[in-house]
């Protein structure tokens, strides 16, 4: 009997009837969606992790590029194949020519963007904390960013001879501009309303630098950090290719004349990757000073 | 001229013996030619709860800025005690100091964080001492500025709308937040708002600001427990709202 009762009013409850009474509207609604679904992200055809499905792209290109080469499509000397860049880069590293001129490389560019950094840096928090160091420093370090920095490579050399110096001077001086201009902004951009609520919790001058004005800049900072990396070795190519006894630059200007594409695409590579190194590196150091930002447990 | 120590002349023991938090003689504040704050006489006693009233623009914030020491272009003579702290209507906590190092900010380092932890247990944010201000919801973080005025045990305690970002419910459990804190450290206090229930409810005297100038002071005399429903408070009310040119609806 029971079971009866149920099966009775079953069928009605599922038409609505028996269930909550449907508000007085206009006719029938749509039909619902399910929200939880809404923003789940869309199953894909191939069942790989992501890192995976992305690295795809970039293997098909290279072998693609391999094909070209071995059905000789495209010629040694336009264009070396995957294989041949390989066996050039085990070449140059078993014989230890590779690690001096990265190592000569890195060198500089890091002795550069060290010189340059902290340049722009002390300048920028000169020029934003102080009046007279506004007035003095600012106007000139915009009259100076206009100078195009490979242009000064003849000058360079006059200067400072062939040596390291003038490579190494050239990457401090187009890295310490955009340092500067993104930390002085930020300096002088930081919120007053803070600065305020910190004078009001009995900072000095000193103490609103350290716990206000600095922190709020760190961010801007960082960006200038980007922009230099990225400029560090562009200069960096240039001045090797023009001027140099070792480098990656160096390596690559000697195969020119060889048509070693194979020893050019290499240095090609490496600069990529280092390129792709110091942007990590930026990376994680946002992680670290910017986890107020996303809410990070902060690495702690 | 209508000053504090006038009305209190009746309770003469009490004028004798207590001491002054704020005193302001002529204050003035010009912006571009336009007097924001024509001539404002103004006593707080130790301990005293001061709401000040006033339409959006009347120079509040002006004139509770000008306490803070926050604006070397005021005018008159206005004294105000050393330790003073502001809780202002956003929170202002350091985006990059968590909640406990935004308290102590600016303490000497000798037990700081200690006071600090007592300073957020007492405003009940024990839980969230090593949270990014980012992460805050608006009353917690208004709870934390609170926290941080009140470590520093401020004789002087200035209020420029700390409420006027608040839902309706986080705001009466600040009221009374508030209350239970004022009674224990006893600063003295001006709250400036422009909620009339919040000035009545809080304060021992509601002052209104219009023109400039500060009106009669109305001392708030209702019994403990302060109700809405209270005939008193509700004529005080309609008294404060037309003193702000607003019909009661
Ligand atoms: N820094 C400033 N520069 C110019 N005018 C200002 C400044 N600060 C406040 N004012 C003006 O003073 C008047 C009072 O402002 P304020 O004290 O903020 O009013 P409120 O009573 O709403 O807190 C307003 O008309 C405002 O425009
Ligand atoms: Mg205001």
């Amino acid at each position: 009997m029971p079971d009866a009762l149920a099966q009775a009013v079953a069928p009605s409850s599922l038409t609505g009837d028996g269930g909550a009474a449907r508000p007085p509207g206009p006719g029938p609604g749509s039909a619902l969606v399910d929200a939880v679904a809404l923003n789940k992200p869309r199953r894909t055809l191939i069942p790989l992790p992501r890192p995976v499905r992305r690295l795809a792209g970039p293997l098909l290109l290279v072998l693609v590029w391999q094909l070209l080469g071995t059905f000789g499509v495209v010629g040694e000397r336009v264009l070396a194949p995957p294989s041949a860049v390989f066996s050039a880069g085990w070449e140059l590293t078993r014989t230890g020519e590779l690690t001096d001129h990265l190592l000569a490389s890195l060198t500089r560019v890091a002795s550069g963007l060290a010189l340059g950094v902290s340049a722009g840096l002390v300048i920028a928090v000169v020029a934003g904390l102080f009046r007279l160091g506004d007035e003095l420093l600012d106007s000139t370090m915009q009259v100076l960013r206009a100078l195009p920095v490979l242009g000064l490579l003849p000058l360079v050399i006059i200067w400072f001879g062939v040596g390291e110096t003038p490579k190494i001077a050239l990457v401090a001086f187009g890295t310490a501009f955009p340092v500067y201009v993104n930390t002085y902004s930020a300096i002088r951009g930081v919120d007053h309303r803070l600065v305020e609520s910190g004078r009001t919790a009995g900072l000095g001058r000193l103490g609103l630098v350290r716990h206000v004005i600095l922190p709020g800049a760190v961010p801007g900072f960082l960006v200038g950090l980007r922009f230099a990396l990225t400029g560090a070795w562009l200069i960096m190519i240039i001045a090797e290719q023009l001027n140099a006894t070792n480098g990656i630059g160096y390596l690559m200007n000697q195969a020119q004349s060889w048509y070693r594409t194979d020893i050019i695409v290499l240095g090609l590579l490496i600069y990529g990757l280092l390129g792709l190194g110091a942007d990590a590196l930026v990376r994680l150091l946002e992680r670290r000073l910017l986890s107020w930002r996303h809410g990070f447990e902060g690495g702690a | 001229m209508t000053t504090a120590s006038d009305t209190d002349k009746d309770t003469a023991a009490h004028t004798a013996t207590a001491e002054l938090a704020v005193s302001a003689r002529k204050v003035t504040r010009t912006f571009a030619g336009r007097e924001v704050l024509s001539g404002i006489d103004l006593d707080i006693f130790r301990g005293e709860f001061v709401a000040l009233l006033g339409r959006s623009g009347s120079g509040k914030s002006t004139l509770l800025r000008a306490m803070a020491g926050l604006d070397p272009e005021t005018g008159g003579r206005l004294l105000v005690p050393r330790r003073r702290a502001v809780v202002f209507q956003d929170h202002r906590l350091q985006p990059w100091k968590r909640v406990l190092e935004n308290v102590i900010l600016g303490l000497p380092r000798q037990g700081a964080r200690d006071r600090g932890r007592a300073a957020l247990a007492e405003v009940g944010l024990t839980d969230h001492e090593r949270a990014w201000p980012g992460t805050l919801s608006g009353g917690e973080a208004q709870r934390a500025a609170l926290a941080r005025a009140l470590v520093r045990e401020p004789e002087l305690l200035l209020l420029d709308e700390p409420f006027g970002a608040l839902d309706a419910l986080t705001r009466l459990r600040m009221h009374a937040l508030l209350r239970e804190l004022c009674a224990v450290h006893r600063p003295a206090v001006l709250l400036v708002t422009h909620d009339v229930d919040e000035a009545i409810l809080l304060a021992d005297r509601v002052l209104v600001l219009t023109d400039g100038r500060i009106g009669p002071p109305r001392t708030v005399d209702l019994p403990e427990g302060r109700r809405r429903t209270d005939p008193d408070f509700a004529r005080l009310r309609g008294d404060l709202l037309a003193e702000l040119g607003v019909a009661e609806g």
